[in-house]
């Protein structure tokens, strides 16, 4: 059995899977449950001034019949009192000490309330600040969240201010509501940021209502943008990671990867690029806590079948693999090779190629099956084909190098190799 | 009395004789499955469909819920849309050939989604199609079935007026009259064939028969073109002794009866024995089954390899608790003061396969006998022979000889449906009537109509 226990900036959990800031996290009834259930930790729904939510407050992409496929919020920080929270959170350190109890935080932006926040929530005996330097609707309009993260200037002097006050370790969790998460990532961690986490939410419109024409969601005949976030964001969250941990100044500090996580496999992804701990928010908004069982034995599974001993042996392993377009080999070339005896004629290949890729397809007419074969000659190893196959390892990809060296752009243009003739 | 009617209470046959392939209830569950289909190219579904239904198109407008467009995609290559999602043998046309099947996973109901668009474009009333302005052409269509109906949708949304001859008081042919009780009711083909007639241009002339009030000349001499559409008629005669005995039924008949009247007043025996293994053969043996017959026996001369009907159709027939011996042949009928008491079997063997690969049966000179009180006859049905050869219609043993599918040997005079291919199902008959109208479309524009022998300036010699 591998060891699945995180030890990040000396805040230990059992194991890598903490409860991302949000409803699941915002009152003791909930942690409590969630711990119970086996999540590592926790980082509790933002604190900061006390603000009132509007009542409709999500909506959500469905897609095919998946319902969530992305999630939207327009929901602030936590609207229940401050003393209510800082009580509620102390409690709940007694009862699992073993578990992360991480706070985010929201102050307004002046360096006396950021101190006096971080001093109460210290007082409670939380293990770690996370500086919620993200949010991208309602708390923007008042100077705080995304855009504090989007201004590199203004979140150094945020992160200037806490550093002065905290003794507990500080994470600050990023927007993604930029076009590079690196400058906001660096100012932080030049301001003594410990630790980084990403991403918050997207700004979204998931959709419109077309017999009132308002957008989702409905708030008396109006709406705002929202906060996006679940599966669907998980590829935008995985490059944002990726970028942090390519970066020589962000990459030093640890992170605490989020967006769109919902198994373990996405959970191994993420820490494959850097991460050390993650977040889930969505996945257990729509399935409940009891999502963290799977999450726990199959990364456990995984890392056995790897041979991996504790999640330090992975962690960043993937980042290497990530190249410049230009360094990629050109000789590397690959054509499709369709399974027979597992094809069952759907023809989705055949048009795919056909109408949006090389025409590399050969359709022999049969009633009521069809036989499609690979023109290998014509096929230039896109993928599209393999990646709308409905059946597992029909459709497989075949090594076919075009020649046996590795050989990139920069050197395919030097030697005046042709280009294609067609 | 053995045969008598009112056997059960009106709860049990409403029960027995309830939808068997329910609808969806839901707007959510028909999502579901029609989610899960993968929308295939050149879609072997469709390919099946002998109308050539585009299912992909119709399961993914479902899923857009543009319920309308579903509808009009399905009714656009067949009328009975509605009707052909519930009486259709699936399991061999469009759902059989789903490639699901290919991965041993349960094939996409395409019959039930097809019910789901086309219930409510019935239920709406939806006019899904117009109507070209009129080309002053008129076409006679006898028999208000699948194939004449079907047949009067296209002429008239061309532009060319259908009147339709029917010997019934009711349309719809063997959909209303024959087609299994629990597949649809008389109520549901009733509106189904309002539904097809409310896009105009097509007059039903009810209780008017061919051969009995009107020829065939009297037609072509009143009509651009005609169209025969007149189905097949009686069960086939076993030509064995004791036939004309008392409680020996015609499956047709029988049927026919059920189809027109409350179930409490058909009669039906106590051991009923059903001579065949087609379609109907399985629905007169289910249905006097579920009329309160006590038991119901279906004799087949040949083996399960070679019967006519579906696995599916069997297995309904096994469910409803009906016994089947294979390998026997009719001999004789036994009857006491008229009234059948017996029936007596011949023994089969199957000997060496003829031309088309089917094996044929052989007496074995053994013989066995089957206690029953009624005897129902489903060994095929007869086509109109004489109707047909007195109206010099070309015809091979009563089906109308046609080339390029729907023409016969009269200029002008076309036909399709059961009365050619001697009887397969609603959706052929469908197909058969669309391909005559085209056939009639092009005809109406050629030179050959003109030797049509219409005289329209003749007094009509019929008040059709
Ligand atoms: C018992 C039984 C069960 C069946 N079950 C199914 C099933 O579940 N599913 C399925 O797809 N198919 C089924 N079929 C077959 C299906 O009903 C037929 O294939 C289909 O109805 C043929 O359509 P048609 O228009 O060619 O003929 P019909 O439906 O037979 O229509 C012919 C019409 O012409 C009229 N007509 C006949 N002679 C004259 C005349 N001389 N003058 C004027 N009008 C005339 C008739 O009254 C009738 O209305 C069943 C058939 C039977 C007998
Ligand atoms: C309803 C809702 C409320 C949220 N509130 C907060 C918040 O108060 N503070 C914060 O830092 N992030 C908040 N988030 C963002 C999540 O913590 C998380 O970053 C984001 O949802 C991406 O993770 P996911 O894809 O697992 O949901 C909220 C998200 C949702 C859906
Ligand atoms: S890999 Fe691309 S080019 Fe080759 S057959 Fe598939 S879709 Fe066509």
């Amino acid at each position: 059995m591998a060891n699945i226990s995180a030890n990040f900036l000396g805040i230990r959990s059992p194991n890598p899977f903490w409860l991302a800031s949000a409803p699941p996290t915002d009152k003791k009834v909930n942690v409590l449950r969630a711990l119970e259930a086996g999540w590592g930790g926790v980082v509790w729904k933002t604190l900061g001034p006390q603000i009132k939510n509007v009542s409709s407050r999500y909506s959500a992409v469905n897609y095919n019949g998946s319902r969530v496929m992305g999630f939207n919020n327009i929901e602030l920080i936590s609207d229940r009192p401050l003393e209510h929270n800082l009580r509620e959170i102390e409690e709940v350190i007694k009862e699992f000490p073993d578990r992360a109890m991480i706070v985010s935080l929201m102050a307004e932006n002046t360096r006396e309330k950021w101190h006096e926040l971080i001093q109460q929530v210290e007082d409670t005996g939380a293990h770690g600040l996370e500086l919620n330097f993200g949010c991208p609707h309602g708390m923007t309009e008042r100077g705080m969240g995304a855009v504090v993260g989007q201004d590199t200037e203004i979140a150094r002097m945020v992160v200037e201010w806490v550093m002065e006050k905290a003794t507990i370790p500080v994470i600050t969790k990023l927007t993604p509501n930029v076009h590079s998460v690196v400058p906001t990532g660096r100012a932080a961690v030049e301001a003594g940021s410990n630790a980084l986490s990403l991403i918050n939410t997207i700004q979204s419109i998931t959709g419109i209502d077309l017999d009132t024409f308002v957008p989702n969601p409905y708030v008396a005949g109006k709406s705002v943008f929202g906060g996006y976030c679940g599966p669907a964001v998980k590829p935008i969250a995985l490059k944002m990671l990726a970028t942090i941990s390519q970066d020589e100044i962000t990459r030093k500090v640890p992170v605490s990867g989020i967006g769109g996580i919902s198994t373990w496999k996405d959970a191994a992804e993420f820490m494959l690029l850097g991460a050390t701990t993650v977040q889930v928010c969505t996945a257990v908004m729509k399935h409940g806590f009891r999502i963290i069982e799977d999450m726990c034995e199959g990364l456990n599974n995984w890392m056995d079948e790897k041979g991996f001993a504790t999640i330090y042996d992975f962690i960043g392993k993937t980042v290497p693999a990530l190249t410049h377009w230009e360094d990629l080999d050109i000789n590397y070339h690959i054509v499709a090779h369709i399974n027979q005896d597992k094809c069952i004629h759907c023809g989705l290949c055949y048009i795919a190629c056909e109408d949006a890729s090389h025409q590399a397809i050969n359709l022999a007419w049969g009633k009521p099956y069809n036989t499609y074969t690979i023109k290998e000659e014509e096929c230039i190893g896109c993928n599209l084909c393999k990646l709308i196959c409905p059946v597992d390892n029909c459709i497989t990809m075949v090594e076919k190098r075009k020649g046996d060296e590795y050989l990139n752009w920069k050197e395919f243009q030097k030697r005046g190799l042709p280009l294609n003739d067609h | 009395m053995p045969i008598i009617n009112n056997r059960l209470s009106d709860e049990e046959y409403r029960t027995n004789f309830s939808d068997i392939h329910p609808p969806f209830e839901t707007r959510d569950a028909a999502l579901v499955e029609a989610n899960r289909c993968l929308f295939c190219y050149d879609a072997p579904c469709t390919k099946s469909c002998p109308t050539g239904i585009d299912v992909p198109k119709f399961i993914k407008q479902i899923t857009t819920d543009n319920i309308k467009g579903s509808a009009h995609t399905i009714l656009e290559a067949n009328i009975f849309g509605a009707g052909c999602s519930r009486v259709c043998p699936v399991e061999k046309l469009c759902e059989g050939a789903c490639v699901y099947n290919l991965m041993e996973e349960e094939p996409i109901p395409i019959a039930r989604l097809q019910r789901y668009a086309t219930e409510k474009a019935m239920k709406e009333k939806w006019q899904l199609f117009d109507r070209l302005p009129s080309t002053g052409k008129r076409v006679a269509i006898v028999g208000a079935g699948p194939a004449g109906l079907s047949c009067a949708h296209v002429l008239s949304r061309q532009g060319v007026e259908a009147v339709i001859y029917e010997k019934e008081l009711k349309g719809g042919g063997l959909m209303t009259y024959g087609v299994a009780a629990y597949k649809v009711t008389p109520e549901f083909c009733a509106d189904e064939v309002d539904y097809i007639t409310s896009l105009g241009g097509i007059e039903i002339k009810y209780n008017k028969a061919l051969g009995r009030d009107f020829t065939l000349f009297d037609l072509q001499q009143k009509y651009d073109a005609v169209f025969l559409g007149i189905g097949v008629g009686e069960a086939r005669q076993l030509h064995i002794p004791g036939e004309q005995s008392e409680g020996v039924v015609d499956a047709i008949e029988f049927i026919h009866q059920l189809r027109s009247n409350p179930y409490a007043q058909i009669p039906v025996g106590d051991k009923v024995a059903v001579i065949g293994m087609g379609m109907t053969a399985i629905d007169a043996a289910t249905q006097a089954k579920r009329l309160g017959a006590k038991e119901v026996t279906l004799v087949y001369r040949r083996t399960k390899a070679e019967m006519p009907c579906t696995e599916e159709e069997l297995d309904l027939a096994m469910l409803d608790g009906c016994n089947v011996i294979w390998l026997a042949a009719p001999k004789e009928i036994i009857g006491e003061k008229g009234k059948v008491n017996a029936l007596v079997c011949s023994v089969m063997t199957l000997g060496p396969a003829d031309a088309s690969g089917r094996r044929f049966p052989v007496d074995s000179g053994q013989t066995f006998m089957l206690e029953v009180d009624m005897v129902i006859k489903a060994a095929g049905q007869m086509p109109f022979t004489e109707l047909v050869t007195n109206n010099l219609l070309e015809n091979n043993g009563g089906k109308i000889e046609v080339t390029e599918k729907t023409k016969t040997n009269l200029n002008g005079v076309f036909a399709g449906g059961d009365c050619v291919n001697g009887g397969k199902e609603v959706v052929d008959a469908v197909q058969a009537g669309k391909e005559a109208a085209q056939a009639i479309l092009k005809y109406l524009q050629s030179d050959e109509s003109h030797f049509f022998q219409k005289e329209s300036t003749q007094p009509t010699i019929f008040e059709g």
